[in-house]
């Protein structure tokens, strides 16, 4: 935009109509498709795993159970369904209300309430996307990291593939292997629903992060509106958005 | 200072006092309570009552109450935290209505055609 502002646009030029027919700029608006369009792709991510969960027979009484998906907890080995998929929800939730905040202090030309409020959001995306590394991490190599040597293997039993683990080996050769598999469709679309979800939020936190930086450095202050902040915050919204569904049709149904 | 016409047309509508500023804030405390209370009930139900031991009617029951939950999450997030509440009447509608009647067909689509799909193969074994 740094290209256009330079000088000024009249009103006619903008809009055709002397004037925003939704009575918001032009940036807001394109926000606005984008997020229409990247809401239908996964919304049809969504739908698709749908599709595949009722037309496979193979899944039938085979699919993973929602609230089985993730047992897991880190420092511990207990069978803990649900609780860390929630924490990360509520991680995103509490980064979303930080961006709005944010948002809210940019309306009152408040700098370092901007700063303040846009930083913790960043902070959250950060906790959230370490959370989910720790999560696919535990999924692939067991929460000990190191699947062969795992002992414990009736907690991995209902991980999201759907697979049986069995121990192998008498006394200190005894190691876990994978003795079938589950669906590996269940699999395909966890990790490329969530992977995608999470690509969402690393894009979402550097965007914060340059948008905070011009902040820092005032060049908002000085536009004087703080309108960037709004539309990264539309973006971040968006991501925790996504998320409420990812929980549900992934964790709870 | 450099003056941009979307900008002298932005503020018109956005700026706005310390005491707007609190009742904006007072909003947004309280929406953040519903949703997290929202995702409390999800997690206990999820905990008490695992897919695994009744497949049933309950079962049903819950996975409707879990996407109207959802829905109201996302309805919250997005007239609220978006601020598409506070926007006009048609941009409103032009981003919603939409969105939700594509979204409403493919699911209709998918779901119906997945159960036929399902047949299909189970009678082909």
């Amino acid at each position: 935009m740094s290209g256009t502002s330079s000088h000024q646009i009249d009103a006619a030029t903008a809009w055709g109509g002397k004037t925003s027919p939704f009575n918001v700029s032009y940036g807001k608006l394109m926000m606005w498709f984008f997020l229409v369009s990247d809401g239908l792709t996964f919304g049809g991510l969504l739908s698709a795993l749908g599709f595949a969960k009722f037309a496979n027979p193979a899944a039938n009484g085979n699919w993973p159970m929602g609230e089985e998906v993730f047992t897991h907890f880190p420092f511990t080995h207990a069978n803990l369904p649900l609780l860390y998929v929630a924490f990360m929800t509520f991680i995103l939730i509490v980064s979303s209300v930080t961006m709005v905040l944010a948002v809210e202090a940019g309306h009152r030309m408040d700098k370092k309430g901007v700063i303040k409020w846009l930083a913790f959001t960043v902070v959250g995306g950060l906790i959230f996307l370490g959370s989910q590394v720790w999560e696919w991490s535990t999924f692939i190599a067991g929460p000990d990291g190191n699947l062969s040597t795992w002992h414990d293997n009736t907690t991995i039993s209902h991980n999201c593939y759907g697979g049986v683990y069995e121990v192998v080996g008498e006394h200190e050769h005894k190691h876990t292997v994978i003795s079938s598999y589950g669906p590996t469709l269940y699999s395909n679309f966890f990790f490329f629903i969530t992977g995608f979800h999470g690509f969402h939020v690393f894009t979402g936190v550097l965007f914060n992060l340059l948008v905070l930086r011009n902040v820092v450095r005032g060049v908002y202050h000085r536009r004087g509106h703080y309108e960037m902040v709004e539309k990264v915050g539309l973006y971040w919204h968006f991501v925790d958005l996504v998320w409420v569904f990812v929980f549900t049709f992934f964790y709870l149904v | 200072m450099l003056v941009r016409d979307d900008i002298v047309e932005y503020s018109l509508d956005t700026h706005h006092s310390e005491e707007e500023g609190k009742l904006v804030r007072k909003k947004i405390w309280k929406v953040t309570i519903i949703l997290s209370v929202i995702t409390l009930i999800e997690v206990l139900i999820g905990v008490k009552f695992p897919k695994g031991t009744d497949p049933g009617m309950q079962w049903t029951m819950i996975k409707y109450g879990y996407i109207i939950l959802t829905a109201v999450k996302a309805g919250y997030i997005v007239l609220v935290f978006m601020h598409l509440g506070d926007e006009r009447k048609n941009l409103r509608y032009m981003i919603l209505v939409p969105y939700i009647m594509f979204i409403l067909y493919l699911i209709f689509i998918l779901v119906f055609e997945a159960g036929y799909v399902n047949n299909a193969w189970e009678t082909l074994r």
